[in-house]
């Protein structure tokens, strides 16, 4: 039954992230493809622990953080750059 | 051993002699005589050896893969080369004392003589020809440094470089024989290559061999067409050119004539080039000497000439010749420096050196003047001097070759040239040896010289009268003083083949040189009193200055290499990366066609959906990149979608490291670039036309495919890698289970050392590289007028950093065993640090963050290379780890690998240049900014 409801999960996650790149692509202003590039770094948090259910495995949980972590850094970075250009003062 | 001292100890003395300048003048001075006068002792120790015909060999090897051995050798010709070395350079040790003023720093002075001395030394005493020809290099380089003394002169500047340049290419062409010489007789020993004189002479090489010894030798020697450098080296101090360019550097190239006498004469090639060159030197320069007005310049083609005849008899390379050679390097060497110390006297205390402003100072420098006309007789080879016998026996042998002559059996007409030649130049030796006398001390008193002229001190005129001395009595009784000592000096020059019996007279009878000495000076007197005449006669001839023609050709070939650069380089970056990859391309291209492109046979992992999603998203986002290249922030921004990717890719398969490092450089590199951007335009103009953009597209594609078959084709390949290795080793040899992180610390420590102190310089650099630069525009960097820290991530970023920090501890611990390591930990922790710049500000962490970076990444490089260090307490080799087990009560056992030193020098270099980095980026635009507001504290 976790198989199933795994396997589905990540075929899902794997659609939500092929919409995020058409967002990128499409998103007629920049912070459109700001937003769906940090919505592509949680998705991939959600891929990698799928798929380490999947795995069964215990590895690859700090990448899903480190992942989570940079993520939000990067985009914080790409926001302030977009609210003052400058983005340490 | 003696040998290697003589040639050491004026090397050892460098620092001394300099180093005793502070104290005074004099205390140099006694060092460098000091010297001198050991090397002379410790030579005396090994002369009645050599008297006796020994030859000394010792040898060290050094380098034998090349045949480059330390291997002195000192047989009669190198101890009369000794004696010369470091009997003038005595004298002139002294002479110096009194001749250089004050203002002149006799520390260095003296400093660049002893190394002058000891190159001169180990090219005489080298028993290795590649050891000769790096000493000779090096009396090159400090005849450099010793004529450009006088740095403030021009003309000493340029006289020096035209000498290094000459005698430079000399000494590679040198090199070059040398070599062929080891071709030829399979070893760079001169007892090898002096006893294999037939072998060399048949040889199919000797003919380049002995172009490139003897380019060698006549630019060193200065003799016709390669003389030019020397009279334009007069702008030495007198001291230097009394030295160098009358009695030892000169010598050089007529030392390894010589030399390699036995090994290379006796050919006809060597005859005419040595004997020709030598004869027109011989005649040319005593030719132009007469009318030279500068004393020192006189006195240099006068050397040029003497050198001329030293060379001609080595050329003619009977016994007899080779005795007079050998016989005339010394008493030309005893006169000519005496009366180059005479004319610096004369300079010296008249402040002049033109000979057509002096005059009549006989009367007021009594002492000089008697000391320069017995130098300046023996010098025109007058009777009862010792230039009177070398030139004797000069005069017979081209005699006797214009009577008979192995190359030619019948005397021709034109074998006549050569005593013709001989007396032409003894002519106009004569000649203008009386004009260096009668122009300077006969004659009416000159009263308008810038100085008072008198006599100078007793220590500059005595070492001018000891070298007068021994002309003088090696003239009178030649029999007594001269004969043995001629005879176990020429004895190597001839191959041991010398006459049964050596006797020196001043009279050998009625004989045809004695006619031929006759004509010479009498003709010569003749032709000084009628010199002004032909003076303005050659006035009216066009001039041919060897030093502009030089000059002109060095100009050629820089015009020459500037138009070929302008031709192939227009300094376009694109234009490079076009040709190299095109390049790659096609030579990656050609292998295919030859050999065909075939995949390989291994087990292909099938792609499910889920694995192509990626890869396509990799591919649009590559895609895009390019496309949006233009705006540069949307291309940025596809950029970490990119990196986001291949992260993933790493994690699907089973590389948790590389994942983890790869989003962390990515978002590092974002945070770098996007403090970049901020100074830079946002967007790029459309930059070039649709065909080139074609073209490039072309050749990009064309690349990318080949290197994507390429990698295709090796990784379809079954092979045996070397993860095999380090997977069964990583736990038993280097104390953890992550074998990446242990590869990276352990098994590859050394290049990670590497890197992390190429990591710590470059952040240095950067620093260096922005010191005191504003941006060109900086109105248009100025911030939006947004609000500069909301609030909402400045309470966000109080939480996130400490945990951030903890997470970066946490992996760094971990690294040996999970996946982790100090690298990852450094940059979570510089993404924090950079986080709490983003949210607060720079003023505002600055206060709280108070650490030295530079220091922190300076000991982390130290930290690493200690590690390795610490390996040689245990008398193991660098970088060897070793494992501490530790029981802490209440946390049980604890492995702690020597690599975590390691792993905490790159986690402080990672973090202390990077955090440098991203503040100094940050604050270069910052300048404008703060000078507007009030008390800008930048």
């Amino acid at each position: 039954m976790l198989e199933w409801a795994n396997i589905i999960a990540i075929v899902m996650m794997t659609l939500s992230l092929l919409m995020n790149m058409w967002r990128m692509a499409a998103g007629p202003r920049t912070l459109d493809r700001v937003v769906a590039l940090d919505t592509m770094y949680i998705n991939a948090i959600a891929l990698i622990i799928l798929f380490e259910i999947y795995l069964d495995s215990v590895l690859y949980f700090e990448a899903a953080l480190l992942i989570a972590m940079m993520g939000f850094v990067g985009t914080v970075a790409l926001s302030k750059y977009f609210l003052r250009g400058d983005i340490i003062e | 051993m003696t040998m290697l001292l003589i040639v050491l100890l004026p090397f050892l003395a460098i620092g001394p002699v300099w180093f005793a300048a502070r104290f005074s003048r004099n205390a140099s001075f006694y060092v460098a005589a000091t010297t001198t006068g050991l090397g002379l002792g410790l030579l005396a120790s090994l002369v009645p050896e050599v008297m006796a015909g020994n030859v000394f060999v010792d040898s060290w090897p050094w380098i034998e893969r090349i045949g480059l051995n330390i291997a002195f050798r000192m047989d009669g010709l190198a101890m009369l080369f000794c004696i010369l070395i470091l009997g003038i350079g005595l004298m002139v040790v002294i002479y110096a004392k009194f001749y250089l003023t004050e203002d002149d720093p006799i520390g260095p002075f003296y400093a660049m003589l002893m190394t002058f001395m000891g190159a001169m030394l180990g090219v005489v005493t080298s028993e290795n020809l590649l050891l000769l020809a790096m000493f000779w290099e090096l009396t090159s380089i400090s005849s450099f440094l010793l004529i450009g003394y006088w740095r403030h002169l021009p003309a000493a500047r340029q006289g020096a470089r035209l000498a290094l340049m000459i005698t430079g290419s000399g000494g590679l062409f040198l090199l070059a024989g040398v070599l062929l010489l080891q071709e030829i007789t399979g070893s760079l020993e001169l007892s090898v290559v002096l006893a294999s004189g037939p072998q060399i002479l048949d040889h199919d090489l000797y003919w380049a061999a002995l172009i490139c010894v003897l380019m060698g030798a006549f630019t060193k020697s200065a003799q016709f067409p390669f003389h030019f450098w020397l009279p334009n080296a007069m702008t030495a101090p007198t001291p230097v050119s009394a030295y160098l360019h009358s009695a030892t550097m000169v010598k050089a190239g007529v030392f390894l004539l010589a030399r390699l006498h036995p090994a290379m004469s006796g050919s006809p090639e060597w005859f005419f080039l040595v004997t020709g060159a030598g004869l027109t030197t011989l005649a040319f320069a005593a030719y132009v000497a007469l009318f030279k007005h500068d004393l020192k310049g006189l006195l240099a083609y006068s050397t040029i000439s003497h050198l001329g005849i030293i060379t001609a008899c080595l050329g003619m390379s009977t016994k007899w010749a080779t005795i007079a050679a050998v016989f005339h390097i010394m008493n030309h060497a005893a006169f000519k420096a005496s009366l180059f110390m005479s004319a610096g006297i004369v300079d010296h205390e008249c402040g002049t050196r033109d000979a057509r402003l002096l005059s009549g100072l006989r009367h007021s420098m009594p002492i000089t003047f008697g000391l320069a006309t017995l130098g300046a007789l023996a010098m025109g080879g007058a009777p009862f001097f010792n230039g009177f016998l070398s030139k004797e026996m000069f005069f017979k042998e081209a005699y006797t070759l214009s009577q008979a002559h192995p190359y030619w059996p019948d005397a021709e007409y034109w074998a006549w040239i050569f005593p013709v030649v001989a007396t032409v130049g003894g002519l106009f030796s004569v000649a203008y040896s009386v004009r260096f006398i009668h122009d300077v001390f006969f004659g009416p008193e000159a009263h308008d010289l810038p100085k008072h002229p008198h006599d100078p001190p007793f220590g500059m005129w005595l070492p001018v009268a000891i070298l007068v001395a021994v002309c003088v009595v090696v003239g009178v009784v030649p029999m007594y003083t001269a004969e043995s000592f001629l005879y176990a000096t020429a004895s190597p020059v001839t191959g041991y083949d010398m006459p049964e019996a050596l006797h020196l007279h001043w009279w050998h009878g009625l004989v045809p040189e004695l006619y031929m000495t006759l004509v010479a000076i009498a003709a010569g007197i003749g032709v000084y009193t009628q010199w002004k005449k032909i003076a303005a006669i050659g006035d009216k001839l066009p001039t041919i200055v060897g030093k502009d023609f030089f000059e002109s050709f060095i100009e050629m070939l820089i015009e020459g290499a500037r138009a070929l650069d302008r031709l192939v380089d227009n300094q376009s970056l694109q234009r490079y990366m076009a040709y190299t990859i095109s390049f790659a391309t096609l030579a990656g291209f050609m292998a295919y066609i030859e050999e065909g492109w075939q995949s390989g046979t291994g087990v292909q992992t099938p792609a499910s959906l889920v694995s192509l999603v990626p890869v396509i998203l990799l591919i649009a986002g590559a895609f895009m990149t390019d496309f949006f290249q233009r705006k540069r922030l949307v291309s940025l921004i596809f950029m970490s979608v990119v990196g986001l990717i291949v992260s993933l890719m790493f994690i699907y398969f089973s590389a948790p490291d590389l994942g983890l490092t790869q989003i962390s450089v990515e978002v590092v590199t974002v945070l770098l670039l996007l403090l970049a951007l901020f100074v830079l335009p946002q967007w790029n103009p459309v930059e070039s036309g649709w065909l080139r953009r074609s073209r490039d597209i072309l050749v990009a594609a064309s690349a990318g495919i080949g290197v994507g078959a390429l990698a295709w084709g090796v990784m379809t390949r079954q092979q045996q890698t070397i993860a095999d290795y380090y997977l069964a080793e990583s736990l038993p040899k280097g104390g953890g289970t992550n074998v990446v992180n242990v590869i990276l610390v352990d098994f590859r420590g050394f290049d990670t050392m590497g890197e992390v102190s190429v990591l710590a310089l470059a952040s240095v650099g950067i620093i260096v590289m922005l010191t005191g630069k504003k941006p060109l525009y900086p109105n248009q960097v100025m911030p939006f007028p947004e609000e500069r820290f909301p609030l909402m991530l400045t309470s966000v970023t109080r939480v996130l950093v400490p945990t951030a920090l903890l997470v970066a501890f946490y992996i760094f611990m971990r690294g040996h065993n999970l996946p982790g390591g100090g690298f990852i930990a450094g940059l979570v922790a510089v993404v924090a640090l950079a986080m709490q710049f983003v949210a607060s500000g720079l003023d505002w962490t600055k206060g709280r963050f108070k650490l030295d970076l530079v220091r922190l990444s300076a000991i982390g490089v130290l930290l690493a290379v200690g590690t390795g260090l610490a390996a040689f307490v245990w008398g193991r080799p660098f970088l060897t780890s070793g494992m501490l087990h530790l029981h802490p009560p209440g946390i049980g056992e604890v492995h702690i690998a020597s690599a975590m030193a390691f792993d905490t020098g790159v986690f402080l270099v990672v973090v202390g240049s990077l955090v440098l980095i991203i503040r100094r980026l940050s604050r270069y635009q910052q300048t404008m900014e703060v000078q507007d507001k009030a008390g800008g504290n930048e």
